[in-house]
């Protein structure tokens, strides 16, 4: 054999290699999910749904863990969307080259690589503790939007970037200020891609656990929470406690549960790709 | 006119300002905790003890054994996310049509998506069990499931990341490897990933600080044994699954136990500021070399 002959070779067992690489993940997590779901469906009907937890594995339901989730979801958006739009809205527009602007811009990038667990040790001492919030759905939704607020920040800055200056500058020519130009025209013409990238960091959000447990929010809640200032559990907490017991159907429970918790995931997800291309294919300037 | 365009802008810098506020938040929390925990146990001992008990009766406050087992499933989870994830990037970039890399790449992105307590299901109730068929001496909660898992969670973080930098090699680069008549191997290997290096390095980094931080599949999977070792077959526990521990008992506030997940945390908190801002430098320094 030739030493072309071989380079040839090696060339082609490497694109083989490659084949292998690319898709031996995704079927992994094809037989992850083929798995979870020949586990947990035959356990989810009506009755799993709106149950409360029991001791029972066969009587127990969600029903406390997704209300819980909904109300972190909204509430969550609640607070982290306006701060995370203007904070984002401020850096693109306002911030001037100075060394605030740039020392904002570190922390943040910083922020994002913080460990979520750490967040939890946050909000404990600070909104738990400081502020007396107790293991409550406001506390929770307080430390989740702080997690998920440097995703939102960089994706608003991403999106407020693609607008054309000319679409500023025509504003401004006609007399508005910076303001008005911000809310009339920046405003919309990129506001897909804002909400894309906040219905990304809720899908982040929603499947978060450690920070929720840090701060105290505990699998068993007997009644389903009706103000802020509830106790509170989410279906990922709901999820690790039913893991982590020895009896088989608990873990049949969990499996049921983590085809909820994918379905409201991949929910999230699709409706942000679908407004991601939505987007793409609307403008073009 | 004037007055609310300035409260506008006032707002929007307050919020802007808040990200900092968030940091010093973390600092002073994790700080201030620490602080009063060190005032108890000698930084020499946390340091350099190697059990850590501080829930049993005889208390041991060595942070070691911490440290070992998160080190131990972030080793194992970069052995895997790392050859995957760059093999993946090269083809994707050299081997791969355009159409086939437009697919797979939002594909390869879900994976990213999945929660990670439902990592920590797969870990525990899939990959263990199978695991066991070959490796007798595996026990039912270890690292090297735990770290397996989590790298194919960090598959898409490497390949992604290292893919944009391989593809931001210029194109006379390329071309000339062709023209010497190169394989498209050669010229993956001999000149893209060299040229690519940079971005590459920060595609491990950001990983690693990741492997570091991420707390539920290890705390499913892992076990809750501190222990100073190298063996991924036996339970082990992680900084991050430490403080769940905790977190799940009812330790009163305010006592030693209660301040040793401050200790914990800020020893996670340094090593991955460390891993991130070293990923920051590294890009800063070697970004601009094809402009």
């Amino acid at each position: 054999m030739t030493n072309s002959e071989k380079n040839r070779l090696k060339d082609k067992a490497f694109q083989v290699f490659g084949i292998f690489c690319t898709f031996i993940g995704l079927v992994v997590l094809g037989i992850f999910l083929f798995d979870i779901i020949l586990e947990g469906a035959k356990r989810i009907d009506w009755d799993f749904l709106v149950s409360l937890p029991s001791r029972r594995a066969s009587r127990a339901g969600i029903l406390t863990a997704w209300v819980g989730t909904i109300w972190i979801l909204l509430l969550t958006t609640i607070i982290a969307f306006p701060l995370g739009v203007s904070a984002g809205v401020y850096l693109e527009e306002y911030a001037k080259k100075t060394k605030l602007a740039n020392f904002l811009e570190i922390n943040i990038s910083n922020l994002a690589g913080v460990p979520s667990i750490i967040y939890g040790l946050l909000g404990l001492e600070i909104f738990v503790r400081q502020m007396r919030l107790g293991s409550s759905l406001l506390a929770g939704a307080l430390t989740l939007s702080l997690l998920i607020l440097p995703i939102i920040i960089v994706t608003t800055r991403e999106a407020i970037k693609a607008v054309p200056r000319s679409i500023r500058d025509g504003s401004f020519a006609l007399g508005a200020s910076k303001w008005q130009t911000v809310w009339h025209q920046v405003l919309p013409a990129s506001f897909g891609g804002i909400l894309t990238g906040i219905i990304l960091a809720l899908s982040r959000a929603v499947g978060e656990a450690a920070p929720l447990i840090v701060i105290g929010a505990l699998a068993y809640v007997p009644f389903t929470p009706s103000s802020p200032l509830d106790e509170f559990t989410v279906l990922p907490i709901q999820i690790f406690n039913w893991t982590s017991r020895p009896q088989e159907a608990f873990l049949t429970n969990a499996a049921a549960a983590i085809i909820i918790l994918l379905i409201i995931t991949f929910m999230l997800n699709g409706i942000a790709v679908y407004l991601r291309n939505r987007q793409q294919k609307k403008i073009k300037w | 006119m004037r007055a609310s365009e300035k409260i506008i802008e006032g707002l929007l810098w307050l919020s802007a300002v808040i990200t900092i506020l968030i940091t010093v938040g973390i600092i002073w929390v994790l700080l201030s905790e620490s602080i009063s925990f060190f005032s108890e146990v000698s930084i020499i001992e946390f340091l350099t003890e190697k059990e850590w008990t501080p829930l049993f009766a005889d208390k041991k406050f060595g942070i070691m054994p911490l440290v070992a087992g998160t080190l131990l499933t972030t080793a194992v989870a970069i052995a895997v996310a790392l050859p995957i994830g760059l093999t993946i990037a090269i083809y994707l970039n050299e081997y791969a049509h355009a159409r086939l890399k437009q697919v797979v790449k939002p594909m390869l992105e879900v994976l990213a998506t999945i929660p990670t307590v439902v990592y920590g299901f797969f870990a525990l109730t899939v990959v263990t069990p199978f695991l066991q068929q070959f490796i007798p001496g595996l026990a039912g909660f270890n690292a090297l499931s735990a770290g397996i898992v989590m790298g194919i969670m960090i598959i898409p973080m490497i390949s992604s990341l290292s893919e944009d930098a391989i593809s931001a090699v210029p194109r006379s680069l390329r071309e000339a490897a062709y023209g010497m008549g190169s394989t498209r191997l050669q010229t993956s290997f001999g000149v893209m990933v060299p040229a690519a290096s940079s971005g590459i390095v920060v595609s491990v980094i950001l990983a690693i600080s990741r492997a570091v931080g991420e707390t539920m599949i290890v705390a499913i999977a892992a076990g809750q044994q501190p222990r100073l070792t190298l063996n991924p077959l036996v339970p082990i526990e992680t900084i991050t699954t430490y403080i769940v521990q905790v977190s799940l008992g009812d330790v009163p506030q305010g006592s030693l136990e209660y301040k040793t997940i401050f200790a914990a945390g800020i020893t996670l908190f340094i090593f991955t500021f460390v891993l991130n801002n070293l990923s920051f430098w590294i890009k800063k320094k070697y970004q601009e070399k094809y402009d």
